[in-house]
């Protein structure tokens, strides 16, 4: 606990996600209708993501999350979810960690993670998508 | 924006009354103590009063007194100046789990030096078991360093019994006193310890000074070498300002203990009672009543304690966490996993330590704008920790 030295350390976006963070989901009612959803990380690491997208015509219409973590966990999902809606699905999966963590103005290198696992939920999500979709043409 | 400063832990405003009596000895009584004119003597005397008083806070003689640049650094000097110059009486240190990395740390390198270290358990409350540590006891323990009360869960420890079971054996007992100086009782025949570890930045006293008691017969060596400054076991030019200011701190703060101590305990009391009530899901950590005066540790399921403590600086509160998020490291810290905090539920924990400027409507709106940012940050995190994890707490 001695080790507080986070403060401001973050950029003013990684900030402006954080206090005011975008598409979060407020109550699981609303992702009822989802098209596909995925979740990683684990609560004894101290990061949990989970993120909802729906899809029409190949596209992401609309993505939305849930996140455990701390300022630049939360940021990563909020900035991720603004990436990724209005994206083709093709598209989307091409964002890098890298490009989350540049959208947010840079993130501490201890953590790079949390824009990782941000990726990774989204993938998660667009997989399960897929699954639902030639579960469904089958 | 008024700031709330909840984080005294961490490290206190050094009070008007301290830099009042350290500010003489920039600009006008400069001189160096070692010094034969009259620059010197004028420091040299300034110290030896400012030794003086030190002595007469911790009821023992000033020659028994080391001024060293830290806490940090007095503890290092305890550890690696006993066990190194005592290596032929034996090569076994005992400690327990969840010292602070001075301590920690410093064990770790003796180690390396071939020191053998056995690290106690403590128990759900961070306390030590003094029959514990005397079964640890072996012919090869040449000392003992267990902390007086935990920096993070405010956990006292019953220093008089340890260090009472460390005589017993013939062991040399240091503690490390650093969150006690400004609150608890620091006379060391009371406690009956031989070194004493503490430091000015923690009782209102200036940052960069320490002490290290040394009882008289009790052999160390130095760590830093050079001109033999404090006995030849702290060589450097004496910090004159800052030993003036930390003796000044220790004054004052032993003085104003009994009655600080009794209205800080009543706000940390009322701050415990209001967070568990008013916030669902939250739990004490450390002892209930064995607690500093002024320390409120709580461990608050399902969110994760930066995501906490950032939305309440934004709010003007200074608080601290346990949380990995924080650390180099990205485990959460040691003394919760000690206490036997799962990690899932350690990520969440906050520290407020209370201070001199610490009133009643500061914890109002503090339990106020916490309960808020909690609610919000629960409503966009996906898990929901069982609280089956924390039976017994």
């Amino acid at each position: 606990m001695e080790k507080s030295n986070c403060g401001w350390a973050y950029s003013d976006i990684v900030k402006e996600h954080f206090l005011n963070p975008r598409n979060f989901v407020r109550d699981e009612r609303e992702v009822a209708g989802a098209d596909g959803t995925g979740m990683m990380g684990s609560p004894a690491c101290g990061d949990v993501m989970k993120m909802w997208i729906w899809v029409k015509d190949g596209k992401i219409i609309d993505c939305k999350w849930m996140t455990f973590g701390c300022a630049s966990a939360i940021a990563s999902t909020s900035m991720l979810s603004e990436m990724a809606k209005g994206l083709k699905i093709e598209d989307a999966l091409r964002i890098t960690p890298k490009q989350i963590a540049e959208k947010l103005g840079g993130l501490p290198a201890i953590k790079i993670h949390c824009s990782v696992l941000g990726d990774q939920a989204l993938r998660a999500a667009v997989k399960d998508y897929e699954a639902r979709k030639n579960g469904k043409a089958k | 924006m008024k700031i709330i400063y909840l984080d005294n832990a961490a490290t206190t405003p050094t009070s008007p009354e301290v830099v009042k009596a350290m500010a003489p000895f920039w600009s006008e009584k400069y001189g160096n103590p070692g010094s034969l004119h009259a620059k010197g003597f004028e420091a040299r005397a300034a110290l030896d009063k400012a030794r003086e008083i030190a002595g007469n806070r911790l009821n023992c003689a000033a020659s028994e007194i080391i001024f060293t640049g830290s806490g940090t650094e007095s503890a290092n000097l305890a550890l690696f100046g006993f066990c190194r110059k005592n290596r032929q009486k034996g090569n076994h240190i005992i400690t327990q789990r969840t010292e602070h990395h001075a301590v920690l740390d410093s064990c770790a390198a003796l180690e390396k030096e071939g020191y053998s270290v056995t690290y106690l358990d403590v128990d759900k409350h961070g306390l030590v078991c003094k029959e514990q540590l005397e079964r640890a006891i072996r012919k090869e323990t040449i000392l003992i360093t267990i902390m007086y009360a935990n920096n993070e869960i405010g956990t006292v420890q019953d220093i008089r019994g340890l260090a009472e079971t460390a005589r017993k054996h013939n062991v040399v007992f240091h503690t490390d006193a650093c969150q006690a100086g400004g609150s608890l009782d620091i006379d060391v025949k009371n406690l009956g310890v031989d070194l004493m570890t503490l430091n000015g930045s923690k009782i209102y006293g200036p940052k960069g000074t320490g002490l290290l008691y040394v009882r008289s017969g009790i052999k160390i060596q130095p760590v830093i070498y050079g001109g033999g400054q404090e006995n030849g076991l702290r060589s450097g030019t004496e910090n004159v300002a800052g030993v003036v200011g930390f003796a000044t701190a220790l004054e004052l703060a032993q003085k104003e203990r009994e009655k600080e101590s009794k209205r800080l305990a009543a706000l940390r009391d009322y701050l415990i009672s209001k967070v568990l009530k008013e916030i669902s899901r939250t739990y004490l950590n450390g002892h209930p009543t064995q607690r500093l005066p002024n320390n409120a540790s709580f461990t608050i399921l399902d969110v994760e304690g930066e995501s906490m403590i950032l939305r309440l600086s934004e709010k003007g509160i200074c608080a601290s966490t346990g949380s990995a998020c924080t650390s180099r490291s990205l485990e959460p810290s040691h003394v919760l996993q000690a206490i036997g905090l799962p990690k899932e539920v350690a990520h969440g924990s906050l520290r407020f330590s209370l201070g001199k400027g610490t009133t009643k409507a500061d914890i109002d709106y503090t339990v106020k704008e916490l309960k808020r940012i909690v609610e919000e940050l629960r409503k966009i995190s996906p898990i929901k920790i069982n609280e089956s994890v924390m039976k017994g707490r």
